[in-house]
């Protein structure tokens, strides 16, 4: 695979991005309507991390989400309809309403899946590429991890074992500045986190989070090399979290400054620029046109959908013993 | 049938594992080049090799979620946790990781790992390094727990455990890996939740996993001199219960002694406990009677130590209470 994007590669990575913000977009108004239940996370801002990684994937490598996972999962190639029908509950959901929009998985399509533990996406991606090396497989396994994640102990541990057996997999690291709350200045010391990348002995590159095409370049590179069987590197993407830790905060504590600065760099606008060119307005427009018809056909049918019959989860026997 | 120690037992499951299915390895601290600090992974890593057999760094809370993934995609991971007292470190890997993903991704994953572990005090080892935590790892949905006292069932429910489609939690006791016994040769399996009749009897019975079923023997012996015909059953799998078992042997005892190491307070004696009442309160002639070890730490002195543990009398004199 080249590490550059072909013209048509970066229009598809445009759609996704597109599909990615029009599901966020109708996400908080049907949040404010009261039509959606516990909280959501919205990626809005970050569509690039998502959609350019795995955009350098193959199919059948393996991606593993976080909580803020909704562009991971339409740059995955996962449907929106079954997405949105997930995050409604719905019995057509990827998991039958049974996971939330925190937790979707697609076996099929190697997204095992999104991750609510903050930081558990890194050692079961790195356990994914153990499995892959076992079997002597050509796939790969990708974790997007935030900068909140890279203060857990596992992933120091991660890191360390992967780099130590050359495992397969790409370390995602989705810089958003936030924890939660928390800017990362008062949770680490170091603003680049990508610099540890030294002790495991491992490659590293900073990449800004915000141009698509820069992040497909850097795991283009870093798959081959996993792939090649050189082991495991660290990207960090530069971003920001424009939208808040989930529908549910209040906000007060980022500056809206620093928020309208990043709005300026909006992912969307940074890719527009570099297709206008190439691809002409008329173009863009008409993809743009068809990616937010297509997220508004998915969620009205999501929302027309049956909900889920509860049953107990019979194939177990250490469950089935419920009575 | 061969006459052999409980760890080399495990030693030869796993051998005869790693030899009929390549996706099975293990991993885990000290495993490889030492072969295991109770020499359970002995000669494996010179036989398969070091892409199955490996040494890791001491990242329990990673290693176990690393195994519930690896398990996810093709591979059936054997993973040793040296002393139960260290799978605190692993709980977030079985509690929000693979108790859930079967139930919450609607069937389109499995999780068939194996998680080894020893604990158990008498040995001396001190507070970090002595306890039972069978309830720790019981409560938890979706995944099995067994407990062999013997030999035999040390081979046979380790098979059993690594072939699996669900994760397994595999509990030995360190004062066991030296006990001989007859083991069967070959592909000896023992079926998870079936329980053992470890010795009959017709006054009390005495339900109890791994060291717990050998005090029992010889509790039972010591209620022999006494005319009390006491039953042992050995539970073997913690979870899921073989509750048939446990009906049945009250329905021909009606009464009840429940053993469990670990802590009384929330253990898995109070479990089997309230699970006889849900089966078999109709046939009981007295409350049932729960031997555990008190809830405190575990303190070092072997004199300390001897205090706390459950052991034959403490059981006999349960078993005597039942019958009052």
């Amino acid at each position: 695979m080249s590490t550059t994007p072909t013209l048509e590669q970066h229009l598809e990575m445009y759609r996704r991005m597109i599909v990615t913000r029009r599901l966020e977009e109708r996400i908080g108004e049907l949040h404010k309507a009261g039509k959606t239940r516990g909280p959501i996370h919205r990626c809005d801002g970050q569509e690039a991390v998502g959609v350019g990684a795995t955009a350098a994937l193959r199919e059948d490598d393996h991606v593993t989400s976080t909580h803020r996972g909704h562009a991971h999962y339409i740059g995955k190639g996962l449907d929106p309809h079954r997405v949105m029908a997930e995050i409604m509950g719905r019995s057509t959901g990827y998991c039958g309403g049974r996971a939330g929009h925190m937790l979707i998985a697609d076996a099929t399509q190697g997204m095992l899946g999104g991750n609510a533990i903050v930081g558990a996406s890194i050692p079961a991606a790195t356990g994914m590429a153990l499995s892959f090396q076992v079997l002597k497989s050509s796939r790969i396994a990708l974790c997007f991890f935030g900068d909140g994640a890279a203060q857990t102990g596992i992933c120091h541990e991660s890191m360390n074992i992967a780099a130590l057996w050359k495992l397969p997999v790409v370390f995602m690291l989705e810089h958003n500045e936030y924890g939660l709350t928390v800017h990362h200045t008062a949770q680490s010391p170091v603003a680049d986190l990508s610099t540890r990348a030294a002790g495991y002995g491992m490659p590293s590159e900073i990449v800004d989070g915000n141009n698509a095409v820069a992040v497909y370049e850097a795991v283009a590179r870093a798959a081959e090399r996993a792939r090649r069987g050189e082991g495991p590197s660290l990207i960090e993407a530069k971003t920001y979290r424009v939208e808040g830790f989930s529908t549910s905060d209040m906000g007060g504590y980022q500056d809206p400054h620093v928020i309208a600065q990043w709005k300026e760099r909006d992912p969307i606008l940074v890719s527009h620029a570099l297709l206008k060119d190439d691809a002409g307005e008329a173009r863009l427009q008409h993809i743009k046109d068809d990616a937010i018809q297509e997220v508004d056909r998915a969620i009205e049918q999501a929302l027309a959908d049956p909900l889920p019959e509860f049953e107990l989860f019979a194939p177990s026997a250490a469950y089935s013993e419920v009575k | 049938m061969a006459m052999m120690r409980y760890a080399e037992a495990l030693n030869a499951a796993l051998r005869e594992e790693m030899q009929r299915d390549d996706r099975v390895f293990v991993f885990g601290e000290d495993i490889g080049t030492y072969g295991g600090v109770f020499k359970v992974t002995k000669g494996l890593l010179e036989e398969f090799g070091p892409m199955r057999v490996r040494d890791t760094p001491i990242s329990e809370q990673t290693l176990t979620a690393m195994a519930v993934t690896a398990a996810m995609t093709g591979t059936r991971p054997v993973l040793e946790i040296m002393y139960a007292d260290f799978m605190p470190l692993s709980l977030d890997a079985l509690i929000n990781q693979a108790s859930i993903y079967e139930y919450i991704w609607n069937g389109q994953v499995q999780m068939p790992f194996v998680l080894r572990t020893q604990g158990g005090g008498g040995a001396g080892a001190g507070a970090q390094h002595s306890k039972s935590l069978d309830a720790l790892v019981a409560h938890i949905p979706g995944i099995k727990v067994v407990a062999p006292a013997t030999p035999a069932d040390a081979k046979g429910l380790l098979l059993a455990a690594i072939r699996d489609p669900q994760p397994v939690v595999f509990l030995e006791h360190k004062l066991l890996y030296n006990v001989r016994g007859e083991v069967p040769d070959g592909d000896y399996v023992v079926e998870i939740g079936r329980a053992r009749t470890a010795r009959e009897g017709t006054d009390v019975s005495i339900f109890a996993t791994s060291k717990m079923v050998v005090e029992a023997e010889k509790a039972a012996e010591l209620l022999a001199q006494e005319g009390i015909s006491a039953e042992v059953i050995d539970l073997r799998t913690l979870r899921p219960l073989d509750t048939e078992a446990i009906r049945a042997s009250i329905a021909k005892t009606h009464h009840a002694v429940v053993v469990n190491e670990g802590w009384r307070f929330c253990g898995y004696a109070a479990e089997l406990s309230a699970t006889i009442m849900d089966l078999a309160f109709d046939e009981l002639d007295a409350p049932v009677q729960r031997v555990t070890m008190p809830d405190m730490p575990v303190p070092y002195s072997e004199r300390l130590e001897m205090a706390v543990l459950p052991d034959a009398a403490k059981i006999a004199a349960a078993a005597r209470r039942a019958l009052e």
